[in-house]
C-alpha cells in the first residue's frame, strides 16, 4: 500500500513539474547553457567503427579521446619525438610495422614505451597486421589499449575521423522538433504552445520519423551539412500536453524513430495575426544560420482548422521537388509572364 | 459601391510581385473587392485569381469595392497601383 502510494507520488511530481515542454527544455538545458561538448571514450570508438580489441579491454571505458585528429607516428618510430601528438589515437599501418621490423628488440621497446603515454587514447593496427610484441608490453605498462582492424589504414583513418568529428563537434541546442519527412530532415520551430509536438505526433502517425522533440542538438558535420540529434535522455520521447510523456518507439514501433538526420529545411510555426504578411507564392528567400551552415526556412501561420502536419508534409515534398529541379513557383511565374505579354500585345493594338 | 478605372502602364504588367502587394493591400479591408479585366472579374483578395487574369501593359482594369470601408479601400488600392508604377 505504502509502495503504491510512493509510486503514484513520483508520477505526480514528474507530470506536474514537466507539465510543459519548455520546463523540460530549461531543466535539461540549464540556464542558457547552449553550447555543449560531448566526450568520447575509446569504447565508443571501438563500438562505432567496429574495431577489434587486442589488448586492454578493461581500459576502454576510461580512455577519453579529446581530438578528432589521428596520428600516423612514422617519424616517432625513427626516434624523432618533437611535436609527437601523444593525445591522439595512433594508427600503425603497413609502413610503420614494416619499419619497426628492422629495429632491434631493445629499440622497439624503448620507442614504443615513449609512444605509449598516459594521455594516449589507443593504438590501432590496420590491415590485420600482427602487433609487435614490444608494443603490447609498452601498452600494458602504461595502460594504453591496443586495437586492430582488417580495414586498410586509409579506410579506418577516414572512418575514425568522421566518427570523432561528429562526436566532438561543437553542439548547439535548439528549441524545436526534428522529424524525417520522406527522407528530408525538417526542423520545426516556433513559440511554445504553438503545436510543434502535436504536429510531430501527427507526422509520426502519417508514417514519418521522429528524431527529437523539444530539444534538438545540432552540430556542423561539414561545410554544407548540419546534423541534428536528440539528447540521449529525450530520444524517442514526445511530450504532449494533456497526456504527458509518450515513447514513440514503444507506441509506433522502430520505424517511427531515427537516431539523427541532416537538417534540410526549417519550418517556423507562427501564430496567425491579421497584420503579419506571409509568403503567398513561395518565392521568399528565408534562411537561418547555424555555425557556418545556412538552412532554408519557411514560416507557416498557425490558425485553428489548419492541418499543420499535412502543410509541413507538402512543404517538404515541394522542397524536394525544388531541389530535384522542379520549382512550381518559377514555372508558374514564367507562364504568367508569357500570358501577360500576349494580353499586352492585344491591348496595345486596340 | 465604389469603382475606379486604371490604365496599366507597367511594362511587366501585374506579375507575381505587384499582384501579391495588391492582394495584401486589399486584404486589409472588410469590403468585397473585385478586379475586372476584359469580361473577367476576380476577387482581389485571392492571389491566384488576380494572377490568372494575366493583366499586361495597356490593359484597362476596374477595381470595385462594396462594403462599409469601400471608399478607403479604393483609395488605398489606387495608392498601391501608383506606388508600384502600375498606373498613373
Amino acid at each position: 500500500m505504502f509502495r503504491f502510494q510512493s509510486v503514484w507520488r513520483l508520477e505526480w511530481v514528474v507530470s506536474t513539474s514537466l507539465d510543459n515542454a519548455d520546463a523540460l527544455f530549461l531543466l535539461l538545458n540549464g540556464l542558457g547553457g547552449i553550447i555543449l561538448a560531448e566526450s568520447v571514450t575509446v569504447a565508443d570508438l571501438v563500438k562505432n567503427t567496429r574495431l577489434d580489441v587486442y589488448h586492454g579491454a578493461e581500459l576502454l571505458a576510461d580512455k577519453v579521446i579529446t581530438t578528432s585528429d589521428i596520428s600516423r607516428p612514422g617519424l616517432a618510430l625513427t626516434g624523432y619525438f618533437n611535436y609527437y601528438p601523444r593525445e591522439r589515437v595512433q594508427l600503425l599501418g603497413k609502413t610503420e610495422t614494416a619499419y619497426s621490423k628492422n629495429m632491434t628488440h631493445d629499440e622497439r621497446l624503448m620507442i614504443f614505451r615513449k609512444m605509449c603515454q598516459l594521455t594516449t587514447p589507443a593504438f590501432v593496427v590496420s590491415t590485420g597486421l600482427p602487433v609487435p610484441a614490444e608494443l603490447v608490453t609498452a601498452g600494458q605498462e602504461n595502460g594504453v589499449p591496443i586495437l586492430g582492424t582488417k580495414m586498410t589504414s586509409s579506410r579506418i583513418l577516414s572512418n575514425m575521423t568522421n566518427y570523432l568529428e561528429g562526436k566532438l563537434a561543437e553542439r548547439q541546442s535548439v528549441h524545436g522538433v526534428l522529424v524525417d519527412i520522406y527522407g528530408l530532415g525538417v526542423l520545426i520551430t516556433g513559440d511554445s504552445g504553438v503545436g510543434k509536438s502535436e504536429t510531430a505526433l501527427e507526422l509520426v502517425k502519417r508514417g514519418h520519423r521522429l528524431i527529437a522533440d523539444d530539444r534538438v542538438d545540432v552540430y556542423q558535420q561539414d561545410e554544407q551539412t548540419l546534423v541534428g540529434e536528440a539528447p540521449k535522455i529525450l530520444s524517442h520521447l514526445l511530450e504532449i500536453r494533456g497526456i504527458g510523456i509518450i515513447d514513440v518507439m514503444n507506441l509506433f514501433g522502430a520505424g517511427a524513430v531515427r537516431q539523427d538526420t541532416d537538417i534540410d529545411l526549417i519550418v517556423h510555426l507562427e501564430s496567425w495575426t491579421p497584420d503579419k504578411q506571409f509568403d503567398r507564392l513561395g518565392n521568399g528567400e528565408q534562411s537561418r544560420r547555424f555555425f557556418d551552415v545556412e538552412v532554408p526556412e519557411i514560416s507557416v501561420p498557425v490558425k485553428t482548422g489548419r492541418n499543420l502536419a499535412i502543410i509541413i508534409e507538402a512543404a517538404a515534398m515541394n522542397f524536394r521537388a525544388e531541389s530535384m529541379g522542379y520549382d512550381a513557383t518559377k514555372v508558374f511565374d514564367d507562364n504568367l509572364n508569357s500570358l501577360i505579354k500576349e494580353n499586352s500585345a492585344q491591348d496595345s493594338h486596340k | 459601391m465604389e469603382k475606379k478605372e486604371f490604365h496599366v502602364i507597367a511594362d511587366t504588367g501585374i506579375h507575381a510581385r505587384p499582384a501579391t502587394l495588391l492582394v495584401q493591400s486589399a486584404s486589409k479591408f472588410n469590403s468585397e473587392i473585385t478586379l475586372q479585366y476584359q469580361d473577367k472579374s476576380v476577387n482581389l483578395k485571392s492571389i491566384m485569381g488576380v494572377m490568372s487574369l494575366g493583366v499586361g501593359k495597356d490593359a484597362d482594369v476596374t477595381i470595385s469595392a462594396e462594403g462599409a470601408d469601400e471608399a478607403d479601400a479604393i483609395a488605398a488600392l489606387a495608392e498601391t497601383m501608383k506606388k508600384e508604377g502600375l498606373s498613373e
